[in-house]
């Protein structure tokens, strides 16, 4: 009947309920109970968040939004110049597409580990292999928001003397952005969650209180250590997620703004 | 027609009168990979400078392919284009394009950028000075009829269809280049607002004098617009290139006929103004004139009626013999004879004159100038007579140009 959250116990008299209660009476009190067990839980969670290692959640935070945010500008810049390729020379465009594709298919767990006799532990591995998930949704939406752009208008700046370069740097991608942009959202919510598993590789960031947690369980804390990683993923998450769109908005053109 | 009369035909790329063209195209051809037949095939064709030089034909003879050639958005794969006296065949085609303008059917304008920094692209390429730039920008926005203050940092999205395609040709001048190109840049545009377009760009081009290469399948925009007409057959061949008007007097062909379709000889009296012809006499009278004095007139005139005209001089009845000698007084006239109904002013053209002749059920009309004042009449005789002066013309000028006589049809 208890629900074991770390080492505060919540411990219930049984006297309380030597009598028979009616079955609605017995669903209250185990909704109280529920209820207490929760505030009791989210309670010791809090404590261990800011009281007990407050400077641990900065550092790993701190690791793990560096590790995102390192991938993903890699990867968009990579992805990017990859869509681009896969938009000009139509024979690259199914074999790079389908080979971005692949490295999504591959587990997270083995891709982290994979580097490890390449480039050693560390951050680089896991960099290495979240850039490689974050690479799809960039080089797809790359390739779709260049298809996008009205043959007119590109035809129309040839016309009017621009240089190929210039076509693709000065219309072209400003027109895709939009849609690139989304992409790198995507990727942006998709490395957040993976990156936990860098801890693995001795990569650092948010993962360590997952595994940490694990590795403790039923010990004192671990539950604690657990849903730190996670809420903190999350809400790193959503926080670059914000960010991301505001950036989004001002560095898309009013004249192609929807909103 | 006879065959080996048009096969014969040496002319058409190269019309007597133009001595120094803005561009020549000298066998030029384009295939598109993957295929076997030319889309334009060995075209040599000389455009004449400060002039609209349209290119008009079905659709899939190649008139845009040759447009594009020009600028060399396609490459040709053959031939030579000479700009200005240069052969510009493999030059940076970036140079080349910002000194031609293009406008095309579906504008192009870059929605990310405001109108201003549309209209300023070219300068801008050119590395001009911004408060230059800045000033060309308005000067333009206003000789197309946008107010630059209202428009010169809206977007493209906030433009209806003329507009935008207004902002396109501000955009193609930019930076004043000697020569236009233009792909149908009426096309897709509503038939009211295609027509105030098309006079608008004529009035410009009155004033800028742009060598223009102008494509449209329209044969109607084309007379409008052209002072020379190009028709193509398929592969870019050259039907016909002359004047709207000898196009019109004399179709070379019966593919060119069969272009033209119904209705050229009256499409033709588009080109002839009342003011030009030479117009009937007929006696007049004004309310002072005694009535003696009208019917001396009428019989020395061979005209059997005769016209009466107000103190300001505007006409107002056709009187006969009959009806003079009704008369009591000149004060009764007014009601006698037949009222004017149908006047024509001396700068509407034959085709407008025709038309209310028609409409008037009358065979002559009174030639009134602005201020309503009598001029003389016009009669469905003159008309016709100058329809067999046109095309005795044209067809003599055909005649010397082959040395061989065509075929009258």
């Amino acid at each position: 009947m208890s629900l074991r959250f770390g080492a505060s116990n919540v411990v219930v008299p049984r006297r309380r309920y030597a009598r028979p209660k009616t079955k609605r009476a017995r669903n209250g009190d185990n909704m109280n109970l529920l209820f207490a067990s929760l505030a009791e839980g989210v309670g010791s969670w809090w404590r261990y968040v800011t009281v007990l290692h407050f400077d641990d959640v900065r550092q790993h935070t701190l690791e793990h939004a560096s590790l995102v945010l390192q991938s993903v500008i890699i990867a968009t810049v990579l992805a990017v110049a990859l869509g681009v390729l896969a938009h000009r020379v139509k024979v690259l465009r199914a074999p790079l597409l389908g080979i971005a594709s692949i490295f999504l298919t591959i587990p997270s767990l083995a891709l982290f580990t994979l580097f490890i006799p390449l480039v050693g532990l560390g951050t680089a591995p896991a960099r290495i292999a979240l850039v490689m998930y974050a690479l799809l949704p960039i080089m797809r939406n790359t390739v779709a928001g260049l298809e996008g752009v009205d043959g007119a208008i590109a035809e129309s700046a040839r016309g009017v003397g621009m240089s190929k370069a210039a076509v693709l740097t000065r219309i072209e991608l400003p027109l895709a952005w939009p849609v690139i942009s989304t992409g790198v959202r995507v990727s942006i919510l998709l490395t957040s969650g993976i990156a936990a598993i860098a801890t693995l590789v001795g990569g650092g960031g948010l993962g360590e209180f997952i595994k940490k947690g694990l590795s403790a369980y039923p010990l004192g804390y671990s539950v604690e250590q657990v849903w730190t990683g996670t809420v903190l993923v999350m809400v790193l998450a959503l926080v670059f997620d914000a960010i991301f769109g505001i950036i989004r908005h001002f560095t898309t053109s009013p004249g192609i703004r929807k909103r | 027609m006879n065959d080996t009369a048009n096969g014969n035909f040496e002319l058409p790329g190269k019309p007597a009168d133009i001595t120094d063209p803005v561009i020549s195209l000298e066998g030029l051809s384009m295939r598109y990979p993957g295929t076997t037949v030319p889309a334009v095939d060995d075209l040599t064709l000389n455009f004449a400078r400060g002039e609209i030089t349209v290119l008009v034909g079905p659709s899939g003879c190649g008139k845009s392919t040759t447009l594009r050639l020009i600028n060399r958005i396609i490459e040709p794969t053959g031939g030579r284009i000479i700009f200005d006296g240069e052969d510009v065949t493999s030059v940076n085609p970036d140079q080349l394009r910002r000194n031609i303008g293009y406008v095309i059917q579906k504008v192009g304008l870059f929605p990310h950028r405001t109108i201003g920094e549309n209209v300023a692209t070219v300068p801008r390429l050119l590395g001009w000075k911004k408060p230059d730039i800045n000033a060309r920008v308005d000067e333009l926005l206003d000789l197309v009829g946008l107010d630059p203050t209202i428009y010169r940092d809206r977007y493209p999205k906030e433009l209806s269809g003329g507009q935008a395609q207004r902002v396109g040709v501000a955009r193609a001048l930019g930076a004043d280049p000697p020569v236009m190109l233009m792909d149908e840049p009426f096309g897709a545009i509503d038939p009211i607002t295609r027509d105030r377009l098309q006079n608008e760009f004529l009035r410009l081009q009155s004033e800028l004098h742009k060598s223009i290469i102008f494509v449209t399948h329209d044969i109607d925009e084309a007379i409008k617009m052209g002072d020379r007409i190009v028709i193509l057959k398929e592969r870019s061949q050259i039907a016909q290139y002359d004047t709207p008007q000898r196009i019109l007097a004399h179709p070379i062909d019966d593919f060119v006929d069969d272009f033209l379709g119904s209705g050229s000889t009256l499409k033709g009296l588009n080109f002839e103004r009342v003011r030009d012809v030479t117009l009937a006499h007929y006696p007049t009278m004004g309310p002072d004139t005694s009535i003696e004095d009208a019917l001396i007139a009428i019989d020395a005139s061979p005209e059997k009626w005769l016209v009466l005209v107000d103190q300001n001089d505007r006409p107002v009845r056709w009187l006969q013999r009959r009806d003079l000698l009704r008369a009591n007084t000149p004060a009764d006239l007014p009601s006698l004879g037949r009222p004017v109904r149908a006047t024509v002013e001396p700068q509407a053209t034959l085709r407008d004159a025709l038309e209310e002749m028609i409409q008037s059920s009358h065979g002559t009309l009174l030639v009134v100038d602005g201020r309503g004042r009598y001029q003389g009449c016009l009669d469905i005789e003159t008309i016709t007579g100058v329809i067999h002066r046109m095309q005795a013309e044209a067809r003599e000028f055909y005649q010397n140009l082959t040395g061989e006589v065509p075929v009258v049809k």
